[in-house]
């Protein structure tokens, strides 16, 4: 079994803290995947409003080369990659039409067998039986797991966890000591891309995620998505001076909790990038 | 030699309008064995039938053809005419010019060669009908009713005044249905129960109706007029003759941690129960699943308790068996509960609860004794939030259909919220109200205008805790579809009315279709609303679909007029066109060589095998007989046959083949 890891703009650039800490679980875990060689951009929110041909023709592209180096599986960390490659391979197993033409534009080959792994399935298949005897400081914190949109939807294509009130996040915290919060906003909308263009739209719902994770007693929120990540993170600032407020409430990746409870620094899975201060650890 | 007699209507006008019959009669009257062929313009009017009777007479008629309308609408008259002068009915066909040829094509030469070409077919067919005679089958005049809801107590009642006996079943320990746990109802805001239960007492009085709680259908066998059916009577573990219903041993069970299902899991009941205090009959039975006996083995409480010594704890379930003639299905339906929406909750937020745990609280008999009082900590709402359409028109949740019943009941919640928390704000959340019936939209209206209903026309996308109270996250699409967000103490959601448990299973022991929903379904939906496509099974109430009370009730009684019409004779007479398993003299028997393929795709479970047998007794030969009570003509046996040994009577293979010939050779 071959496995593969696409990272995507994001693990490259604004999520750097993110990769980061998955090649740093990864290191330490001793599992082993290898980038998909040449890959491309997967259309992220651009492509599928422009040209369907495009916003398909993309992520194909990624799929087929993963399929030409041999890898069986790929992991896909970034919950936007992950749901244009999903929309993408179920979109031509069901039009062949299309997959002919996407072959053609792309002058590869492409079949649809590798199979796509989202970083909470890449950690229930990988990281969580090799957990054993490694928690060394299990992350004995309230914490409240955010989901975001990508990851469970649309759940007809996506088919995983359940849509209205995802847990598969929550489970795996709890696996490292972790105590979840019942959270209402885990599926709300962050603001995504409006990130750039509507900043205030951003801060506004945002901030209402921030604002009722630290009202339940959260001490972090848990993301596994860059765009939620930069969102709540990034934009802590414009949230804060938004809603007259001053939430100090950390957002990190689950990948970065699993590397704290496993004994890694927080320099070495990422934490000291973010701009609201980690003081858990 | 046949001697066939041609009568060609004009309909008025929409036969000769675009056929020239004058022409056709002339045509017909030529060919080969026509003795007699004319045309004229009301032929089911009483001249035009003398018309036939006296031909049949003068010209010692053989066959008769009136080529007219659709059979559909006067085959019975021409063939009663010509029953009245003497030619056996089944002698008599019809050629339909008016729906086949007139109505749908234009006035020309090829309109009137159609119209040629049809009645040929018939003459063709005619000369090789035989003389049927009506199957006449007995009738057992006992209805079987299940179900003991309002539409089943509706039908009971109704086929018991004409006389006829009524055997009733119902699973759960009291009749009643789901109109028992109702609180108001609408449009009239008059107490349920009040007008319920002398209708139960009702029937559990008649000497026409015998009453089996807490029983089930195990099978049912035979057909129409003539069917076998077992009750299993599940052991209640008393004896009933010896219960006086005192409710002591009620008082003293020591296991008393059961959720009540009458009221909803609202409050807790004892394992040994009578589901709630107006129950038919008004006697207790226990719950072994859950009773301290049957679990660990001892306890007996209730035996040491009673004081007639009724109670049975070795009783078993009982199978009766019955001949029953007709058998109407009143099974109901249930509802979806709160915890088919994670969004709204998963059944999590206990202050998030279904329209029937509603009416338990609104109720003067239920668990807050009708003070609208909220499950998590008995605080009255002061704010409350109806959620309409929970699940129904709702593709997405699998139920695309509207439950019918929830635009009303709703507007009365929220009414009866207001009527008895004045300072209160009430909301309610709608795709679109459908309040179609008497005085109902006058109901809606009265909520909104009088009791000061706050009614918004939008879904609600999420329902969350915070601090003890839900906050509601929906869209106002009146006001250009402008978030809306609402702090409630409650939330009452008038979740979709789906199939009741067990539809499908009764369904399959009934051999009656149901619809994809697992609803019980008609044998015509405009047409034959009542029955089902067996013949002698009537549908009554929300079995079929999410019905109200009134429309249940009329269905019920509509149901019952079927029965009565059925029990009105002691014979049922039916049309003779149905499948024969051909017989012929020894040593052949039949040509039927007992593959019984034809079994497996009769649809109405007509075949059967008769055994062919020595002098002592040693079977030599089993073929296919085809009971002609079940049968009901569809042919599919006849086409299956590898021997060719099944015939249709009246749409014989030979009949079919002559029409086919007819129709290539030219005249």
């Amino acid at each position: 079994m071959k496995t593969g890891i696409y990272p995507g703009c994001s693990l490259t650039g604004s999520a750097r803290d993110y990769n980061e800490s998955v090649f740093a679980l990864a290191e330490a875990l001793g599992l082993n995947f290898d980038q998909i060689p040449d890959w491309n951009c997967c259309g992220a929110t651009a492509a599928h409003n422009l040209n369907k041909e495009l916003s398909i023709a993309l992520p194909a592209r990624i799929l087929a080369l993963a399929e030409k180096n041999s890898m069986d599986e790929i992991i896909v960390p970034c919950a936007a990659c992950y749901s244009r490659l999903t929309v993408t391979q179920k979109e031509l197993k069901k039009n062949p039409e299309l997959k002919n033409r996407v072959s053609e534009i792309l002058e590869m080959d492409y079949r649809g067998t590798s199979s796509i792994l989202n970083v909470i399935e890449w950690i229930d298949k990988y990281v969580m039986p090799k957990l054993e005897n490694r928690i060394t400081k299990p992350f004995e914190h309230k914490v409240a797991c955010y989901y975001g949109c990508l990851l469970v939807r649309p759940d007809k294509v996506l088919n995983y966890d359940r849509a209205e009130d995802p847990q598969t996040m929550d489970v795996v915290m709890n696996k490292i000591g972790a105590t979840t919060v019942d959270f209402p906003f885990k599926t709300e909308c962050c603001g995504a891309g409006l990130s750039i263009s509507r900043t205030e739209t951003v801060s506004r719902l945002s901030g209402k995620i921030v604002e009722d994770a630290e009202h339940r007693g959260a001490e972090a929120i848990i993301v596994a998505c860059p765009m939620c990540h930069s969102n709540l993170d990034m934009r802590r600032s414009n949230i804060n001076k938004y809603w007259n407020a001053d939430y100090k409430l950390p957002v990190i990746f689950v990948t970065q909790a699993i590397g704290l409870a496993i004994g890694l620094t927080p320099a070495k899975t990422g934490l000291k990038r973010h701009f609201v201060d980690v003081k858990i650890s | 030699m046949a001697r066939i007699g041609v009568f060609i209507c004009h309909c008025g006008e929409n036969i000769s309008a675009t056929v020239d019959c004058e022409k056709v009669a002339g045509t017909i009257g030529r060919l080969r064995h026509v003795v007699h062929s004319v045309d004229y313009k009301y032929m089911c009017s009483d001249p035009g039938q003398n018309l036939i009777k006296e031909a049949i007479r003068e010209h010692k008629l053989s066959g008769v053809v009136v080529a007219a309308c659709s059979p559909r609408m006067h085959e019975p008259t021409f063939r009663r005419a010509c029953a009245e002068a003497g030619l056996n009915p089944y002698l008599c066909e019809m050629a339909n010019l008016r729906e086949h040829c007139s109505w749908v094509h234009e006035k020309n030469d090829l309109t009137t060669e159609k119209a040629i070409d049809i009645v040929r077919t018939l003459v063709e067919k005619v000369k090789l009908n035989a003389a049927l005679q009506p199957i006449r089958v007995p009738v057992t005049r006992t209805a079987l009713v299940i179900g003991g809801g309002i539409a089943g107590i509706q039908s009971a009642l109704d086929i018991a005044n004409t006389g006829h006996q009524v055997v009733m079943v119902e699973r759960s320990p009291s009749i009643g249905g789901h109109m028992s746990q109702l609180s108001e109802t609408f449009p009239t805001l008059d107490c349920s129960q009040c007008i319920l239960t002398p209708r139960m007492v009702e029937v559990a009085q008649h000497p026409n109706i015998k009453l089996y709680t807490y029983a089930e259908i195990e099978s049912v066998e035979g057909f129409i007029g003539n069917f076998k059916v077992k009750i299993r009577k599940k052991a209640k573990s008393i004896d009933e003759k010896l219960c006086t219903g005192c409710g002591l041993c009620t008082t003293k069970c020591p296991q008393k941690k059961i959720p009540n299902e009458f009221e909803q899991g609202m409050g807790m009941r004892p394992a040994i129960y009578i589901p709630f205090p107006q129950a038919v009959p008004n006697k207790p039975v226990i719950d072994r699943e859950h009773c301290t006996y049957y679990v660990k083995g001892k306890c007996k409480v209730c035996e040491i308790v009673c004081p007639t010594k009724a109670i049975r704890f070795d009783q078993k379930d009982e199978i009766i068996e019955m001949e029953i003639g007709a058998i109407v299905i009143a099974t109901g339906f249930d509802i979806k509960h709160a915890d088919f929406f994670p969004e709204y909750g998963y059944g999590k937020y206990k202050d998030v609860i279904d329209g029937l745990q509603f009416e338990r609280l609104a109720s003067a008999s239920g668990p807050t004794a009708g003070e609208i009082r909220r499950p998590s900590d008995g605080k009255i709402p002061e704010n409350i939030v109806f959620i309409a359409c929970a699940g129904s028109r709702d593709p997405a949740k699998g139920i695309a259909y509207c439950s019918k019943i929830c635009c009303m009941y709703t507007a009365k919640h929220a009414m009866l919220y207001k009527h008895k928390v004045h300072e209160g704000k009430a909301y309610v959340f709608y795709m679109d109200i459908r309040s179609g019936g008497k005085n109902y939209d006058e109901f809606v209206r009265r909520a909104i205008e009088e009791d000061h209903v706050n009614y918004i026309r939008g879904r609600v996308s999420t329902i969350y805790e915070r601090d003890g109270r839900l906050i509601i996250k929906g869209a106002d699409t009146l006001l250009g579809a402008k978030p809306v967000e609402i702090v409630a103490d409650m939330v009452v959601l008038a979740t979709a009315g789906v199939a009741n448990a067990g539809a499908e299973e009764l369904a399959q022991k009934l051999h009656v279709s149901y619809d994809t929903y697992k609803f019980f379904a008609e044998a015509h939906p405009k047409l034959k609303p009542v029955e089902t496509n067996t013949a002698g099974i009537f549908l009554a109430g929300a079995c079929q679909n999410p019905k109200d009370i009134p429309d249940s009730v009329s269905q019920a009684s509509g149901a019952a007029v079927k029965v009565a019409a059925l029990f009105s004779q002691s014979e049922l007479t039916r049309e003779p066109l149905v499948a024969v398993v051909n017989r012929s003299a020894p040593p052949v028997y039949s040509t039927c060589v007992g593959c019984f393929l034809c079994q497996s795709v009769c649809p109405y479970q007509a075949i059967e095998s008769e055994d062919f047998k020595t002098r002592d007794g040693r079977i030599f030969k089993t073929v296919a007989k085809i009971n002609e009570g079940l049968c009901q003509g569809c042919g599919t046996c006849v086409a299956l046959c590898r021997s060719k040994s099944i015939d249709l009577q009246g749409y014989s293979n030979k009949q079919v083949y002559a029409e086919v010939v007819a129709l290539l050779n030219e005249y």
